[in-house]
């Protein structure tokens, strides 16, 4: 408090005042100063840090995928093709409650608990950083205008157009062509992480598995400009990708409707092949599926039926089914018999309907119990005679007959592009010992001459040894592409590598051979004479049937264990028979006689490829459109 | 009471000689005016920017610079003896209004800052003690000895502490050390001795650590933690720095262009037109443009601190100083914040940050400066 009396000095104060101002001024400067020395220092001095941040910030590299090449039948007719599908997509680093935005997305687009459970699968995955993950596909142009409207308030959420592969032709391509799908874990592991930088599927079986490398072509890199969320502004700078390479394949999608159709509701399969070629013109095996459905992700529901059916519609047979193949290996294994000088072409044997091994009192017999009487090499392959052929395995022995059969092809993988094609079993002393652990006894060999015993082989890899008899010996791989963006490509890429073919046996014994095949189909007593009516070209074919054992123990109802423990039908059969154009290898399971059922088959098939298609087959898509989900 | 033993004498009695002119009769400066409409205009353009071409956000920014404007006019047009009746009655009412936020404030964000009384328009009582504070302690010191005793000070700093405490609670940290350092200035101006701010200086740096302990809210420590090392939290509390950092820096000398600035229209830079604008001018002006806009703010404050070394008596020449201090603090603060010199603290960038509020009170501030500048009393004539 100021006391009573005291004079207040204004000048004294005003003084006092100004120089605080001149303080003040100073001090303003000072720290103008440094605000000027900091933005001196930022602006000028560090700049080009801040703008390569500001850049980086900006700037962003994004792969560009390229679109899948595209898959043709020999006559151009499209089996593979790439569609525009829009998906729903979240990107899971900028949403922050992923629940609360499934919820606000089920109330804008349908999303039943198949697709939450799926995205939730795919969000647990493996993935790239800052990568979309699909919440539903195909969207509704409906859809779409919800979302575009509520957009603003779905942060991290987009549409994606995306193409998706497609499969016009559904199931009747599925076991050739494989699916696509998306790329999971294990994928991440095996492709190239550049090239696949953006690619969101891969094939991952058959033909777009085998080829994926043509198929997939070359990442393209474009730099986008995005905002602080991600979404992209503009787009500054583009490498263009390289689309993946176009394929034909060897296939006639017109001849892969004839056997699909012929099989009808039957399981088995076909495979027919161009014996000059190697070329494979169908490749059927019944029942299918709808590649389509796997492409995006099927349903545990879907996926179920599929894989429990006792009908295993996933399970290629044509390429991965194992059987016995019984008789038809006779015409081969006689050729043998003719080159070895086990037997002559005169020899005959006096069939009573069973043969006994000298010093054992083990009888095997002949289909015919009744013995067919004096037979020689022609009629036992006519006829189907097993007790001439016990006697000639037993006389030639394993190694000869192992030897020998080796060179049609049995016992190894003979294509060159179809994916995961199983060996089979060709037999043979060294093979048992170190598989079984036993040594080779002399009824394994007569077993093994008529095709049963541990003699396994696929439906394709008998259509190949047929196609090499219709060669009369010469090899060629069976092979699925025929050429890359039109340009040939069989030749130069897939040479037949160190596969000989049959180096034994002379024009006669061929001809002897074929001879007889043509009489199984056109002869007077031929265990396919069924089919012959009505034939206006020669067919050489040979019937034969492989035993079921398994199934034992497995609770079915009595008839379905009576229809599935008969014998599968086999037939194998080339046309014309001087101068081959195809060559077919039918497998009807449960189907009986190899005469009555798979030959038929067969005949529908050589039929439509020697004498043209029926009017109704103009190649078109059998599915419907697309056939998608 | 006291004042009658007060005289008053005019320092510089050149100056009454009448000039009559439109800004005399308004009771305007011409050059403050001039300045202030300068920087105001720079500020819409980076606005119009920083707003992604926001015409509405420039039309209602210019709106309240027309409010705002009018209301530094009525300002202007009061004697500062006015000012110096009214303000412990001001200060009072301000008091008031700061114990009513505390019990009965709205607000958003778990902070109370509003006051939202029926028949009343919804205002913010702190915003209103920016100028209400420094009127006080102006008064109560323009009232005493200069320079001030020990016992004059410590009531000063009761008037002073009492609403900054009551605005920290609230709590707006920013308005709070506006508040403050508008009444220190006042003490520094009346001559507060230099042992006593040394004194004052060591003190804090005591009790500093207690602060940090006891005072600071969390977020309040992560923002100064931030500010000694933002790469600390890329994403949370040092997104902001780094990102205005950034814009400033890729700026350059001269920037990247009007409107070209990628770091606001891409949406890196949070609160663009508001707290950070600065760093938007300095992205597409560059240092040149930041030089400038330093320069305006300097001649700005220049200007202001010339009017209150020429103010009549004690109370106009320390009310007018602390106003001119408290506006440059602003600067200071906001620039110092946004190129990450001081921690974020609310505090815009004076008549250039999108909003109406504190644009009300700097305009009023700078209405009471021009009132000091000139309504003078004629007592004695040269």
């Amino acid at each position: 408090m100021m006391d009573w009396g005291t004079l207040k000095d204004t000048l004294q104060e005003k003084r006092l005042f100004q120089s605080r101002v001149m303080v003040a001024v100073m001090m303003v400067f000072a720290i103008f100063l440094i605000l000027g020395a900091r933005l001196y220092q930022l602006q000028i001095v560090e700049t080009q840090t801040y703008t390569t941040l500001s850049d980086r910030n900006r700037v962003q590299v994004q792969p560009v995928p390229p679109t899948r090449g595209l898959i043709y039948d020999r006559n151009g007719q499209l089996l593979a093709e790439n569609r525009p599908v829009f998906s729903l997509t979240v990107l899971p680093e900028r949403v922050s409650d992923m629940p609360a935005l499934l919820a606000q997305l089920q109330e804008i687009v349908r999303l039943n608990p198949q697709d939450i459970e799926r995205f939730e699968r795919r969000l647990r995955e493996r993935r790239r950083p800052f990568e979309t993950v699909p919440v539903r596909f195909h969207l509704d142009e409906g859809e779409m205008a919800r979302l575009a409207v509520n957009r603003h308030r779905l942060p991290g959420v987009e549409v994606d157009a995306q193409l998706v592969r497609s499969y016009p032709y559904g199931e009747l391509t599925s076991h050739v062509l494989g699916y696509v799908g998306r790329i999971n874990q294990q994928d991440v592991a095996r492709l190239d992480r550049v090239r696949y930088a953006g690619t969101h599927y891969t094939g991952k079986s058959g033909i777009e598995r085998e080829y994926e490398d043509l198929l997939h072509g070359n990442v393209g890199y474009q730099n986008v400009e995005t905002n602080a969320r991600g979404r992209v502004m503009r787009v500054l700078e583009e490498k263009g990708s390289q689309p993946g390479q176009h394929l034909q394949l060897n296939l006639d999608i017109r001849l892969q409707q004839v056997a699909h159709a012929a099989m009808g509701s039957r399981r088995g399969a076909v495979v027919a092949i161009e014996p000059s070629t190697g070329a494979i013109l169908a490749q059927v095996s019944t029942p299918s599926f709808d590649a389509n459905q796997f492409v995006t992700g099927i349903d545990h529901e879907s996926y179920g039926l599929l894989r429990d059916s006792l009908d295993v519609p996933l399970f290629n047979r044509a390429t991965r089914g194992q059987y016995p193949p019984g008789s038809v290996i006779k015409p081969m294994l006689g050729l043998v018999g003719l080159a070895t000088g086990t037997v002559e072409m005169n020899t005959t044997i006096f069939d009573r309907g069973w043969y006994q091994l000298p010093n054992s009192t083990q009888r095997f017999r002949n289909w015919d119990r009744g013995g067919m009487g004096r037979v020689n090499l022609h009629d036992s392959i006519v006829r189907s005679n097993d007790t001439f052929f016990y006697k000639m395995g037993h006389d030639m022995g394993i190694d000869q007959m192992s030897q020998h059969l080796a060179q049609f092809g049995f016992g190894r993988v003979t294509s060159l592009d179809v994916r995961d094609e199983r060996p089979g079993i060709l037999p043979s002393r060294e093979w048992k010992r170190s598989v079984r652990g036993e040594s080779w006894f002399p009824g394994d060999s007569v077993n093994m001459s008529i095709g049963q015993g541990y003699f396994l082989s696929t439906p394709l890899q008998l259509a190949a040894v047929t196609a090499t008899t219709a060669n009369r010996g010469t090899w060629r791989s069976p092979r699925h592409l025929k050429s890359v963006n039109d340009a040939p490509h069989g030749e130069t890429l897939m040479a037949d590598t160190d596969i000989l073919g049959v180096t034994f046996g002379t024009r006669e014994q061929w001809e002897y051979i074929v001879d007889s095949m043509e009489d199984v189909v056109h002869g007077r007593r031929g265990t396919a004479r069924s089919i012959a009516r009505g034939l206006d070209y020669r067919i050489a074919g040979k019937t034969g049937t492989s035993q079921v054992f398994s199934l034992a123990g497995e609770e079915y109802d009595e008839e379905e264990i009576k229809e599935r423990m008969r014998d599968h039908a086999l037939f194998v059969a080339f046309a014309p028979a001087d101068d081959p154009k195809i060559a077919v290898a039918v497998l009807v399971e449960n189907g009986g006689s190899g005469g009555a059922t798979a030959a038929p088959v067969a005949r529908q098939v050589m039929d439509a490829w020697i004498n043209g298609f029926p009017e109704v087959l103009t190649g078109e898509p059998v599915t419907g459109a697309g056939g998608a989900l | 009471m006291s004042r009658d033993f007060v005289r008053q004498i005019p320092m510089d009695p050149g100056y009454f000689q009448r000039r009559s002119g439109l800004m005399t009769r308004l009771h305007l400066d011409p050059w403050l005016l001039l300045l202030l409409l300068l920087l105001v205009g720079f500020g819409m353009a980076v606005l119009y920017s920083a707003s992604d071409n926001g015409v509405v956000a420039v039309k209602l920014q210019a709106t309240r610079f027309a409010v705002a404007f009018l209301l530094m006019l009525g300002f202007a047009q009061i004697d500062p003896a006015v000012y110096r009746r009214w303000s412990p009655w001001l200060y009072t009412a301000g008091l008031m209004g700061l114990f009513a936020v505390l019990f009965i404030g709205v607000g958003s964000k778990g902070a109370q800052r509003w006051l939202d009384l029926p028949g009343l328009p919804r205002f913010q009582p702190s915003e209103f003690m920016k100028l209400a504070v420094p009127m006080m302690v102006a008064w109560y010191l323009a009232n005493r000895m200069l320079p001030p005793r020990l016992g004059t000070l410590g009531v000063a700093f009761v008037m002073l502490a009492v609403p900054v405490a009551l605005i920290a609670r609230q709590p707006d940290l920013g308005t709070a050390v506006l508040v403050g350092s508008s009444g220190l200035f006042v003490l520094f101006l009346a001559g507060l001795s230099w042992k006593l701010i040394g004194s004052f200086m060591g003190l804090g740096l005591l009790v500093a650590p207690g602060v940090w302990l006891f005072a600071l809210r969390d977020y309040q420590k992560q923002r100064i933690m931030t500010l000694l090392d933002p790469s600390s939290d890329p994403l949370g509390a040092g997104w902001n720095i780094t990102q205005s950092k950034t814009a400033i820096g890729s700026g350059g000398l001269s920037g990247k262009g009007w409107n070209q600035g990628t770091q606001s229209s891409l949406d890196f830079l949070p609160e663009s037109h508001t707290d950070f604008i600065v760093a938007v001018l300095a992205e597409e002006f560059g240092f040149i443009g930041m030089v400038i806009l330093l320069t305006l703010y300097a001649l700005i404050v220049l200007r202001c601190l010339f009017i209150a070394a020429n103010g009549q008596d004690s109370f106009a020449r320390l009310l007018a100083g602390g106003l001119t201090l408290t506006f440059f603090t602003y600067v200071f603060v906001n620039i110092g914040m946004v190129s990450g010199i001081l921690p974020v603290v609310g505090v815009p960038l004076p008549l250039v940050s999108y909003g109406g509020t504190s644009m009300l009170t700097l305009m009023a501030g700078f209405g009471i400066l021009m009132a000091v500048h000139t309504h003078r009393r004629m007592l004695t004539e040269a």
